[in-house]
């Protein structure tokens, strides 16, 4: 039997007896990125197929949330600062080794091409919009002849954008089940089927609902390969890793996990969208809205299992 | 220079003496520390075995506190020395989840706070407040590039350990076992 216990007595705030530094900011400024990533991603492939005309809310509509979700992420990170009159220092130094500084960057670049790529649209949706400054109007036609050519660092930086949000946990060995390079694939694809569903709630169109939907079929297959790949990459691994995989085998996150995220986040909507896409008539609202809170849950339950997982010794 | 610490877990007492030197000297607000000691007991009575730890930031060689630090306040002293800048810290606590071994804090102030080596000690020639007080002289504080110091001595003649090396942090301070 080993026991260890502080005979200093050490009883530190957010830290003993569990880690707990970063609360509700940090998941669901990683949500939103995600989000934004996926709906990003899709809007830049169909415009660089040509979609435009047949998948109105993927290119043009789900993408005006983007710019609100990526300033609310920012904000968020802000909130989950401590020393927050020096926030300006992080937009002073660049160092790529700092998963924290490259992601704040990330989306100081992604915020202003997904406002620019809405405000292109903005005549589409509200005829009589005006933009008042002549050089607004000479860069709006700028924009809409190049839109194609925007849609390729788009769709790139909205991939590296949500392999972020997952490389910001998996970046830090000191957490073993954040600690593994799954995470940063499985969070991309979890971002991309929220960003569908967004797309899917948003939408008029049978047509565009369809292709979505089958997507997102996708995305959540690939999600649950991955999950398990991570499960099965810890059991395989070192003791603290096996700890970190039993906090949801058994532990104290099973249930949260198995019934929030996997059942009620992934498996219940995809077999909502395989009803619907073999003819069955499903309010299609319901199935994007469970996916959506199970990637909620999801980033809630790694960043608060990630913290109290530790090296022992 | 590289700067390290071996503590022996045999003379230790677990007086907490350290702790208090380090608060007293270094201002650590009440209910936070920057070293703390731990006591690991192995074994069921009456075969049991106590290990006594003094315990702080591990100056690590391959610091990941560093390595994650958004704006470059986590940084590295003559002598591998890790310290935070405080006006350069911006509290987001990267370096809190990066530590393996629980070092660092958020000080009420906001920016994060960890051990010093108490550099400001160390640069005037004198040794850590931790190690100049510990009434059983269990600490050894010293340069390991420097082959006559007194650390560089100890772990030659003695057993010793580091804490979680499989952490791959490269610890500096040594505990004689
Ligand atoms: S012990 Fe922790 S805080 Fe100290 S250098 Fe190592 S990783 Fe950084
Ligand atoms: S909390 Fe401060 S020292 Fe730590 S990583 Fe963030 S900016 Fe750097």
């Amino acid at each position: 039997m080993k026991e260890e216990l502080f005979v200093s007595g050490r009883n530190i705030p957010n830290i003993d007896p569990y880690l707990h530094i970063w609360h509700w900011q940090i998941p669901i400024y990683l949500f939103l990125g995600g989000l934004a990533a996926g709906i990003l991603f899709l809007a830049g492939v169909y415009t660089i197929l040509g979609k435009e005309k047949e998948m109105p809310a993927t290119v043009k509509w789900a993408p005006f949330l983007v710019p609100f979700a990526l300033i609310i992420g920012l904000f968020m990170l802000f909130l989950d600062l401590k020393h927050k009159m020096y926030f300006w220092q992080l937009y002073t130094t660049i160092r790529l080794e700092s998963p924290m500084g490259w992601g704040a960057w990330v989306l100081m670049i992604m915020t202003p091409i997904s406002i620019i790529w809405s405000a292109s649209y903005i005549r589409e949706v509200f005829p009589n919009w005006d933009w008042k400054f002549k050089f607004l109007y000479t860069f709006e036609a700028w924009v809409i002849r190049n839109r194609w050519y925007i849609a390729w660092p788009m769709a790139i930086y909205a991939v590296i954008l949500g392999i972020y949000t997952g490389i910001l946990l998996s970046a830090f060995n000191a957490r073993p089940l954040w600690n593994t390079t799954i995470l940063g694939p499985l969070f991309l694809v979890s971002g991309m089927s929220t960003g569908a569903a967004c797309i899917i709630l948003m939408s008029k169109s049978h047509e565009e609902r369809r292709i979505i939907s089958r997507l997102d079929l996708l995305f959540i297959v690939v999600e649950l390969f991955f999950i398990t790949h991570m499960i099965m990459g810890f059991l395989a691994g070192s003791e603290v890793q096996i700890n970190a995989a039993n906090l949801f085998l058994g532990g104290q996150f099973t249930v949260p996990f198995f019934v929030f995220v996997i059942l009620l986040g992934l498996i219940f909507p995809a077999i909502l969208e395989v009803l619907e896409l073999i003819g069955y008539k499903m309010p299609i609202i319901i199935p994007a809205v469970f996916i959506l809170f199970g990637g909620l849950i999801f980033r809630f339950i790694m960043v608060e299992a990630g913290q109290i997982t530790r090296y022992l010794y | 220079m590289r700067y390290a610490m071996a503590i022996d877990t045999r003379k230790c007492v677990g007086c907490s003496d350290c702790v208090v030197a380090c608060q007293t000297e270094n201002n650590v607000p009440i209910g936070f520390c920057r070293d703390w000691v731990s006591e690991t007991v192995d074994g069921t009575y009456p075969n049991v075995s106590i290990e006594l730890r003094s315990e702080r930031c591990n100056h690590c060689d391959n610091s990941p506190c560093v390595r994650c630090c958004p704006t470059g306040a986590s940084h590295f002293e003559d002598g591998g020395i890790v310290l935070v800048t405080h006006n350069k810290c911006i509290g987001c606590g990267a370096c809190i989840e990066s530590c393996p071994y629980e070092a660092r804090y958020s000080h009420p102030d906001g920016y994060v706070d960890k051990c010093t080596f108490c550099i400001h000690r160390v640069r005037k020639g004198e040794k850590p407040a931790c190690v100049s007080v510990c009434p059983t002289s269990c600490m050894y504080f010293g340069d390991l590039e420097d082959p006559n110091s007194e650390i560089v001595n100890v772990l030659k003649n003695r057993k010793f350990k580091a804490l979680a090396p499989e952490a791959g942090t490269k610890p500096q301070i040594f505990y004689l076992v």
